[in-house]
């Protein structure tokens, strides 16, 4: 449903968005992530058709953005960074103008603006100024916005962003549920929303793709992905670490910690290691405090694979 | 035709919810009954025409229109709706349509609002109506330029106050440029061609035949002219920010 080509923009010499592609069919729910300033937002304002891209091109449910710009941006509900409204309106007559400006009208538009008001639980402040919101109603409101003519395709920048934990997991929610027959890109960069919500996750970082794959795909990619946590009582890292030497499943092993008698050490398998680690512990009479494998965490594919700030080179 | 209405109503709201609209509506009523009666001496030239209150506007408009409008756009930049706006099915025309129609009709509002004008002159003698409403239509139409004028500036920027003092600037020239005073000094030392091409492009001399009541198609092309050029240079501004 969304196809992204080739997709460039440069502002001046820097450049925002470097050769991106990829797309997302419906049922998906792809996750972009990015450090800030990634190129994150530049991207999904060419997708929305906002923005004019130097180069590549985007197709929205067939339809080219720049050629073809009024069909497909109606199939298309975006909610741009920091939900922008018109502070003069209220919750419901802002909502009533984004109906009238997607085509809306009679009782079409009465159930349409009814369901996004109740997916998005406005009831509370549906005459209230948009000025006076609190930030998780802006937020829900301006989403509210983006799915009242039901798109095929949502484009939500940062839609939890300012929420707080109860609105996000509700938030969440809703995309998830929308996720089965739309198409939906949202961004974000609080990872474990990406495990919660998306189908697929593509990382970005100086405007290029860095990783594309599913959650559990990426986290596969985690520098401790698939290696053993093991806790230890009674027994030191001088002796553990004799005894381990002897395992041919064991490609490495680290101490974390020596505290109080209580040894936790990190091990990297090199194949199936857990049934000799068993054995040797029951033979040892080791006493395992606690034993696990590390699935990998999003969070460190992040870091790993994404340049802090501090160590970017500096823009020219 | 609908998404501009759309547009217009939303834009017409947005003036009439807050205090800005009553404010301007106020002073725009005072000031003009203030320059016809006091400074115009509306009573005492004892005739029964409206030229005391015609010859205002231009004066007016210079500081109120860009007032009205320095918001259209400006608003929209501060905001960031512009983003939620333009992934709408709405095109760029459609938008500045919608928003120049609706500051223009609130122009039109106020300025039918001094009809109370009209009415004392027809109390008081026999006043040529087609003159009246030819001077209404002048009035209405300069309107329009200048507004077309502060659409161009408040794309130009998020502030409000430049938007408007850009607009004050370029709409002060277009007067001052046909205004007697400066043409008779420009007269004296500028070439003929000079002096035409600023009588030409001043909005004093194309306004001065609707005041006489005499509608001259060039004038009205004039205005219009003004009116789609500065719209026009809107629309590209607004799709140069999206390059």
């Amino acid at each position: 449903m969304i196809t992204v080509e080739k997709l460039t923009k440069s502002f001046g010499p820097k450049l925002a968005v470097d050769n991106l592609s990829f797309s997302v069919e419906k049922g998906e729910v792809l996750g972009f992530l990015g450090p800030n300033g990634a190129g994150k937002s530049t991207s999904m304002r060419m997708i929305t058709g906002f923005l004019a891209p130097t180069d590549g091109k985007v197709t929205v449910c067939g339809f080219d953005v720049i050629e073809q710009p009024l069909k497909s941006r109606r199939r298309i509900g975006y909610l741009p960074e920091n939900a922008p409204m018109y502070s003069d309106m209220s919750v419901f007559g802002f909502l009533r103008f984004c109906a009238d400006l997607r085509g809306l009208s009679g009782s079409a538009k009465h159930q349409a603006l009814d369901r996004a008001v109740q997916r998005c639980f406005l009831e509370p402040v549906l005459h209230q100024s948009v000025d006076t919101l609190s930030k998780g109603y802006r937020h829900r409101t301006c989403l509210a916005q983006a799915i009242v003519h039901d798109p095929e395709v949502l484009v939500l920048d940062e839609p939890t962003d300012g929420l707080d934990p109860n609105q996000k997991h509700e938030v969440r929610a809703l995309i998830r549920e929308m996720g089965r027959d739309k198409a939906i890109i949202f961004s974000t960069h609080i990872l474990e929303e990406v495990e919660a919500a998306c189908t697929r996750a593509i990382i970005i970082d100086r405007g290029k793709i860095v990783a594309n794959g599913t959650p559990n795909e990426l986290k596969t990619q985690a520098p401790h992905a698939g290696t053993v946590v093991l806790g230890l009582e009674g027994a030191g890292w001088s002796t553990v670490q004799k005894e381990l030497g002897a395992l041919h499943s064991l490609e490495r092993a680290e101490l974390i910690s020596e505290t109080n008698g209580k040894t936790t050490i990190r091990l990297q398998p090199r194949e199936n290691l857990l049934p000799e680690l068993l054995a040797l512990a029951q033979r040892q009479n080791w006493q395992i405090a606690h034993l696990n494998v590390d699935e990998g965490r999003l969070d460190d594919v992040f870091r790993s694979i994404t340049l802090p700030d501090t160590e970017r080179p500096s823009d020219k | 035709m609908k998404t501009i209405w759309t547009i217009a109503r939303r834009e017409l709201g947005a003036y009439f919810s807050s205090p800005v609209a009553y404010v301007f509506i106020v002073i725009f009523l005072l000031l003009t009954g203030f320059f016809s009666f006091m400074v115009g001496r509306f009573f005492e030239r004892g005739s029964a025409d409206l030229l005391a209150f015609f010859v205002w506007h231009p004066w007016l408009y210079l500081f109120l229109v860009p007032a009205v409008g320095m918001r259209l756009w400006s608003e929209e930049l501060r905001l960031g709706t512009m983003e939620l706006l333009f992934t709408m099915p709405v095109t760029t025309w459609q938008a500045i349509l919608g928003k120049f129609l609706a500051s223009w009709l609130f122009l039109l509002i106020a300025l039918l609002l001094t009809f109370p004008m009209v009415a004392t002159v027809e109390y008081l003698g026999h006043p040529d109506l087609g003159r009246i409403i030819s001077g209404y239509g002048g009035s209405f139409l300069m309107a329009g330029a200048f507004l077309a004028i502060t659409c161009m500036t408040s794309s130009i920027t998020r502030n409000q106050v430049v938007s408007f003092i850009l607009s004050v600037v370029i709409c002060l020239f277009l007067i001052l440029c046909s205004w007697p005073p400066v043409t008779d000094f420009v007269v004296n030392w500028a070439p003929a061609w000079i002096v035409d091409l600023l009588a030409g492009i001043g909005v004093m001399t194309h306004y001065e035949g609707f005041q006489r009541g005499v509608i001259d198609t060039r004038d009205l092309i004039f205005f219009l002219s003004v009116i789609v050029f500065f719209l026009f240079t809107t629309s590209v501004l607004l799709r140069a920010r999206r390059a």
